[in-house]
């Protein structure tokens, strides 16, 4: 599900695609993601199911992260970032 | 046992035997001349009459409807229709859905939603600088959130509309019969159903300066077909129940709720949501990060105990609760709670010895990592 990608600025970025999984595997997928990796890396976790665009925030406030922000993808999802702190 | 009585508490023996009554003695139309009309006609107006005085509001300003959605959708559109020229309709965005539909309805795309905080109160400089714009037809802002139990602090967005002199629709729903009745408000509608009356009614009550017009066939009456009079007369009984004991059983219920809310604050990985102190005594909302929200509602449920749920897996439209959404709480997980007084103390330890468990076991089934 997680792939490095290439990431301007020197920071690690990090994909999850969670299209087509419904609430919470998403989540769940991006904490899998999260483990272990450096703070300040970025993680964009790229959903179909609506209550991501809920859920990715309220991870990120809840275990001390940083949400970015998000933006429409190509096809029907969203892509929800986050900075690891 | 049942934790979800919020907008269905079950019926005390007393309601049940007023229901009763009402199916015997109430069974006729009162609409028509004779004896058995003219008792039905009698059980209905005294039970109006009670149910007003309960809201603070006047009898012949009392209306009821076929259920509180219909109420709302029937007092949206009659002020919406009063206020001609004017074609907006500004909405809390914590109001319910049937709110936000009939406003939606009734002003098409003119619909402008407020923010709230992230407890749930309404941001009044929002609303004022919506309501300043002189094409607001009415304001909707509830009086306390079925969900999340926030009380809206109603004083303070009453004097806003009423600067801007905008009808103010309070969604009294979720509060009437927990504790005070709101006393700011043009109009207000209730749920007898959440006060442990019986389904398939609502009332609407309306200030006498309050104007309207009847945007339906029916002209002044908001329950074309009547109602069923054994069931205004059992709400109003239940009504009147709650009252006699409302400070004791929303203190007993207030500090039961304070319980759920620490216990699940302190367990890892869970959202406690809305206002700690202004709330509803007996409502209380928390959403358990990794955890499939239908998944713990079917497990609770077969352990014998009945809770809801604004989880997008369990709503029909698999869209997350906007409630939750709007204070940006955490939306899979969801458990909500809404207790009636007959819940007891040792219900809720048993709550609170089975739900860590469940759970625990939900994470380590979906293979969710440890939270730290």
């Amino acid at each position: 599900m997680a792939g490095d990608d290439a990431a301007g600025g020197g920071a690690a970025h990090v994909t999850v695609d969670a299209t087509g999984m419904l609430c919470p595997l998403p989540i769940i997928e991006l904490a899998k993601a999260a483990r272990g990796l450096e703070p300040g890396t970025e993680i964009t976790v790229v959903a179909t199911d609506l209550a991501a665009r809920v859920d990715v925030p309220a991870w990120a406030r809840m275990t001390g992260h940083e949400f970015v922000g998000e933006k429409k993808t190509d096809g029907a999802g969203i892509a929800l970032t986050v900075r690891l702190r | 046992m049942f934790l979800d009585a919020s907008g269905s508490a079950p019926m005390t023996n007393r309601t049940l035997e007023a229901f009763q009554a009402g199916l015997a003695d109430g069974w006729a139309d009162p609409a028509r001349l004779h004896t058995e009309s003219r008792r039905a006609r009698q059980l209905l107006d005294a039970s109006r009459e009670a149910i007003a005085e309960a809201l603070g509001a006047r009898p012949e300003h009392t209306h009821l409807a076929h259920s509180p959605h219909a109420g709302i959708e029937r007092v949206t559109a009659g002020i919406f229709a009063a206020r001609r020229g004017r074609d907006r309709i500004v909405a809390s965005a914590v109001e319910r859905d049937a709110m936000m539909h009939a406003a939606h309805h009734v002003a098409g795309g003119t619909l402008t939603v407020v923010p709230v905080d992230a407890r749930g109160h309404v941001d009044l400089d929002s609303l004022a600088t919506e309501l300043a714009v002189p094409d607001v037809a009415l304001a909707a802002v509830q009086h306390a959130n079925h969900e999340i139990g926030t009380v809206q602090r109603l004083d303070r967005v009453a004097e806003v509309a009423a600067a801007a002199k905008v009808p103010l629709v309070v969604d009294a729903t979720a509060s009437i019969g927990h504790g005070p009745a709101p006393q700011h408000w043009d109009a207000l509608v209730a749920n007898p159903a959440d006060w442990g009356g019986p389904a398939g009614l609502g009332i609407v009550a309306l200030r006498p300066q309050t104007r309207w017009l009847p945007a339906w066939p029916e002209g002044d009456d908001w329950a074309p077909g009547g109602v069923l009079v054994p069931a205004v007369l059992a709400a109003a009984v239940a009504l009147q129940e709650r009252r006699e004991v409302l400070d004791e059983t929303s203190l007993r219920l207030h500090r039961m709720i304070a319980r759920v809310r620490d216990a699940a604050a302190s367990w890892p990985g869970v959202d406690v949501v809305g206002d700690p102190d202004e709330r509803l005594p007996h409502v209380l909302t928390f959403s358990c990060l990794y955890v499939d929200g239908e998944a713990l509602l079917t497990r609770l449920d077969r352990e014998g105990v009945a809770v809801g749920s604004g989880s997008a897996c369990t709503t029909s439209t698999l869209e997350p609760s906007r409630v939750l959404a709007a204070v940006g709480a955490l939306s899979h997980g969801n458990v909500r709670l809404g207790l009636h007084p007959g819940v007891t103390d040792a219900d809720i330890d048993r709550l609170l010895d089975l739900l860590p468990r469940v759970i625990a076991d939900l994470r380590d089934e979906a293979g969710a990592p440890e939270i730290a």
